[in-house]
């Protein structure tokens, strides 16, 4: 079965190698978070389309079920929308989320257009994934289609395979 | 350890149906999800006419954030199978998605004739919840990607849910 069909885009979405853009973006009214702080761990950036929407509700729901499988990885998961922050805190609060909800609120899709995942049509972030290494440099990236989840495993694939060539290099 | 992510596992797996079946239908499930209620009628209906060309397993995959009520009641149907009737629970779960708390465990344990006070201390104290972990671990790995996920023979079923499109899905050469 073949759901991973890319979405064909103008944009160029970030690859492997290539440094993650740095941010610094509110996940409360009054609190931000920059990426910079993450350095020395993976994160995985979740880009998702809207707070509220059926499908987004699922896949946030769904990684908030598996915080303990990226702690392994000692990964930070943070998920970012162009809804504002306090739209996030109600969706956050509604579905008990457990980790910071990004909002790329002001200028508009900022970051999302830094990492080559904003919708100008629709005038949302695409619904896209970043594996982040420990240097700051993206490790794995993938874009889905719109309307489908794309679930967790490429996350966990790409949080192993990162393990392993860092285990790698640290042994040479 | 499970065999495979996406066949249901006769070894490990509640399963119901005949091993010789040659359809193989894998259910990631959460018994607090309204989607999978939805869904449970059409599987009992698919059993019905399948008969013995269909193998059926359920694996555990509760959201446990958004349903507060899901890993006990996925607790409560693994205690009832180590008294030897998982589906009674699973379909006493999904026929009263609206009565989840303890104490309706406990009631669908006696309405089952099982051992209650085994069965709630069992669930209380966590007994199965790291079987669940990796019914849970082992859907996130096959690709699921929210409740209920089907698998085919293998292969992920993205269609619509309802028993025309099921049924087809689950035997093409009829369609």
């Amino acid at each position: 079965m073949n759901t991973t069909t890319r979405n064909p885009g103008p944009r160029s979405v970030l690859g492997p190698g290539t440094q993650a853009p740095d941010f610094t973006l509110r996940c409360t009214p009054d609190q931000s978070v920059s990426l910079s702080e993450f350095r020395g761990q993976p994160v995985v950036l979740a880009f998702y389309p809207a707070d509220w929407s059926p499908v987004c509700g699922d896949q946030m729901a769904l990684y908030n079920e598996m915080l303990d499988e990226f702690q392994e990885f000692q990964a930070e998961l943070v998920g970012i929308s162009v809804d504002g922050a306090w739209c996030h805190g109600a969706f956050a609060k509604q579905n008990k989320l457990h980790f910071p909800l990004l909002a790329d609120f002001e200028p508009k899709g900022a970051i999302a257009r830094a990492y080559g995942v904003y919708d100008e049509k629709d005038g949302t972030c695409e619904r896209a994934l970043f594996v982040i290494n420990p240097d700051g440099i993206i490790h794995w990236s993938y874009v889905s289609p719109i309307g489908i989840n794309p679930g967790a495993n490429g996350i966990l694939s790409a949080l192993e395979d990162l393990k392993v060539q860092r285990g790698t290099t640290v042994a040479t | 350890m499970i065999k495979s992510l996406t066949l249901p596992d006769p070894d490990r797996d509640h399963i119901v149906g005949s091993t010789e079946g040659l359809i193989k239908l894998l259910e990631y499930g959460d018994y607090e999800c309204p989607f999978c209620g939805e869904t449970y009628a059409i599987i009992k209906e698919i059993q019905r006419r399948l008969g013995d060309d269909l193998l059926f397993g359920f694996r555990n995959f509760p959201l446990t954030n958004i349903h507060p009520y899901a890993e006990h009641a996925a607790e409560a149907a693994e205690a009832a199978g180590a008294q030897g009737n998982f589906w009674g629970m699973h379909d006493l779960l999904f026929e009263n998605q609206g009565a989840l708390e303890d104490d309706d465990l406990a009631a669908y344990a006696a309405e089952l004739g099982l051992d209650e006070t085994r069965l709630i201390r069992e669930v209380t104290s966590d007994v199965y919840a790291p079987r669940i972990r990796e019914d849970f671990k082992s859907g996130v790995r096959a690709g699921v990607n929210g409740t209920p996920t089907f698998f085919i023979n293998g292969e992920r079923y993205d269609g619509t849910r309802d028993l025309e499109h099921l049924l087809n899905a689950l035997t093409p050469q009829s369609a």
